[in-house]
């Protein structure tokens, strides 16, 4: 197959040269990048204040802050977390200690997490439309919008917490079996403590994709502009992302200003989940005690 | 996991054996809840619009049909072909940003990069993932349209282009990080070789490498093309939004994802409008199905071959 030759000139000639190419094709990927966040904070940055998180939209959005659409955004975030975290740990629970690895029905679970984040967000919001709005009669509320989140980024948790299960050495499990703990006593009192800041990893994953989705809380519970907060999950609210979309594209006469100041108050908040998420990995990989 | 359990010798049946046994159970009950809820995203889609799907929807008029005019007082008519070239446009030039860059970047980092670099561009690109569809679409719409509309002195800057170079950075860490995990998955045993019979570090990865890992990066890059598909913020607020059959990449388009963004909004609960709008979602649906089925398939067959 190939001539063996000793290492010569032109050969290490052409591996460089692939080298430097692919290490361009690279750059040109990651540069666009930076030069949007660039760009976000050169735009929006002067306008993203204290002042801007904590005071109302005025002057038909044209004018004034976030607070309404940033509360929305916690609001929809913590309740979709209550529906998605017990219910992807416990599913990677029952794929990790539980299932067969090789049986029919782990498998059809496993295809069908996969499609579950294959599902485009639109279909998961008309799935949220007529599910939880319109047959279980939610109505248009946070609550409806929170369970169309949890449903669309269930796999996040399901996968980030299988791996961190995963993770966790056989021997630990057997020494506890050996011990004559059931498999639920083995499960909660060494998997999971053992387990607990890869899932948490997860979870802030979780976060960080529910607060920047759009399509799917569009028709189910977050509208344009509300006077008011909410008061509970049965109530309609506004959302950050919406936000930004509703004032780059709906309202017209906004400053150019306040929908760099929204994105990029959305990309810091995205950005410094991920970095958490990071941390968490990496302080994990270190504290590894075997 | 899958050995007997010591206890279930059943020399004690306490109350910690009934806890044990609840605990199965409902761990089992949530683990089949992806597949529940598959299947509930399928039967509740299809039945919001079964009504128009069933009886009124002409099937050749809906898939080959340019004309969507669902409000037209007099002759509404639901043809989605615009809309399918409108994806479709936008998705192939996507990938024709991202696949080459990608799997450059995915061959530098898996064969080229060692230690803290690897990790730093690993991180990068994981970062990249995580920047919202709508800020997507809002870079489109502020910081791409002036710029094409400059550059390639166009009277509108929401077209093909702008789109398909957004869904392209958006689809380029999919890419890359499935394709690098396709590359690790080649065994070092394989470059060994390659490298002991005198080939150097390019020959090894593009006679070696490359053809072991090809169902890998096939797959990589089919996902690119079901988040392209998918995609709904970003396409609803670069395009364009104007139904036409493309034939420039500087014509605006709409995408089948975007219409119903766009226009659910405006129907009323169970007119045909509406239920048009929930047949595209299960065309949608079916299709990144497939796509998602495929790749999965490609990936467990080269892990077998």
């Amino acid at each position: 197959m190939f001539s063996a030759q000793p290492v010569n000139q032109h050969n290490r000639q052409v591996e460089w040269l692939f080298r430097l190419l692919f290490g361009i094709m690279l750059t040109l990927l990651i540069i666009p990048v930076l030069l949007i966040i660039a760009t976000l904070f050169h735009r929006g940055g002067s306008t993203l204040s204290l002042e801007f998180l904590f005071t109302f939209p005025s002057d038909g959005m044209t004018a004034g802050g976030v607070f309404p659409a940033l509360l929305g955004t916690i609001w929809l975030v913590v309740v979709s977390l209550l529906a998605s975290v017990p219910l992807g740990v416990a599913a990677a629970i029952y794929l990790s200690e539980y299932a067969r690895q090789e049986h029919w029905l782990t498998r059809i679970i496993n295809l069908a997490t996969i499609n579950l984040a294959g599902v485009p967000s639109i279909v998961h919001a008309l799935f949220g439309l007529g599910a939880f709005v319109l047959f279980f009669r939610i109505g248009t509320s946070i609550l409806a919008a929170s369970l169309t989140l949890a449903v669309m980024t269930l796999p996040v948790v399901i996968v980030a917490s299988w791996e961190s299960l995963q993770a966790v050495p056989r021997s630990f499990r057997e020494a506890c079996w050996n011990m004559g703990a059931t498999r639920w006593q083995t499960i909660r009192q060494v998997v999971l403590p053992n387990a607990l800041t890869g899932i948490l990893t997860g979870i802030i994953l979780q976060v960080s994709r529910a607060a920047g989705e759009t399509a799917p809380i569009m028709f189910t519970g977050a509208v344009f502009f509300l006077p008011f907060l909410p008061g509970s999950p049965f109530d309609q609210t506004m959302a950050l992302a919406l936000h930004l979309y509703t004032i780059s594209t709906q309202v017209p006469d906004v400053p150019e200003s306040l929908p760099f100041a929204v994105a990029l108050l959305l990309v810091c908040i995205v950005l410094l989940m991920n970095a958490t998420a990071i941390w968490f990995r990496m302080y994990l990989r270190g504290k590894k005690k075997w | 996991m899958a050995q007997p359990h010591p206890t279930q010798s059943g020399d004690h049946l306490d109350g910690q054996w009934y806890v044990d046994k609840l605990f199965h159970g409902l761990m089992f009950l949530c683990g089949i809840s992806a597949v529940l809820f598959v299947l509930g995203i399928f039967l509740f889609v299809f039945a919001e619009g079964a009504g128009f799907i069933l009886k009124s929807l002409d099937w050749r008029q809906f898939l080959l049909s340019p004309r969507w005019m669902p409000t037209s007082s007099y002759n509404p008519t639901y043809g989605i072909l615009a809309l399918i070239a409108g994806t479709a446009s936008i998705t192939f030039l996507a990938m024709v940003v991202a696949v080459p860059f990608s799997l450059g970047a995915a061959i530098y980092i898996a064969e080229f990069a060692k230690g803290r670099t690897r990790e730093v561009l690993k991180i990068l690109i994981e970062l990249l993932a995580a920047i919202p569809s709508v800020v997507w679409g809002f870079i489109g719409l502020a910081i791409m349209n002036p710029w094409i509309i400059q550059t390639f002195d166009e009277p509108i800057g929401l077209n093909i282009l702008n789109c398909g170079i957004i869904l392209g950075l958006m689809a380029a860490p999919i890419i890359t990080s499935i394709a690098e995990d396709a590359l690790k998955a080649v065994p070092d045993t394989y470059r060994e070789a390659a490298e002991a019979l005198g080939a150097n570090r390019w020959q090894t990865i593009a006679q070696v490498v490359l053809p072991a890992a090809k169902n890998g990066l096939l797959a990589a890059v089919l996902l690119g093309v079901g988040r392209g598909f998918g995609e709904t913020m970003a396409v609803l607020m670069a395009s364009g939004h104007s139904i036409n059959m493309p034939e420039s990449i500087f014509d605006s388009v709409r995408a089948l994802t975007a219409t119903i963004a766009a226009e659910l909004g405006e129907t009323a609960v169970g007119s045909d409008h509406y239920q048009a709008l929930f047949a595209i979602g299960i065309f949608l649906f079916t299709i990144t199905f497939f796509i998602n089925m495929t790749a999965d398939w490609i990936i467990r067959g080269s892990k077998r071959g």
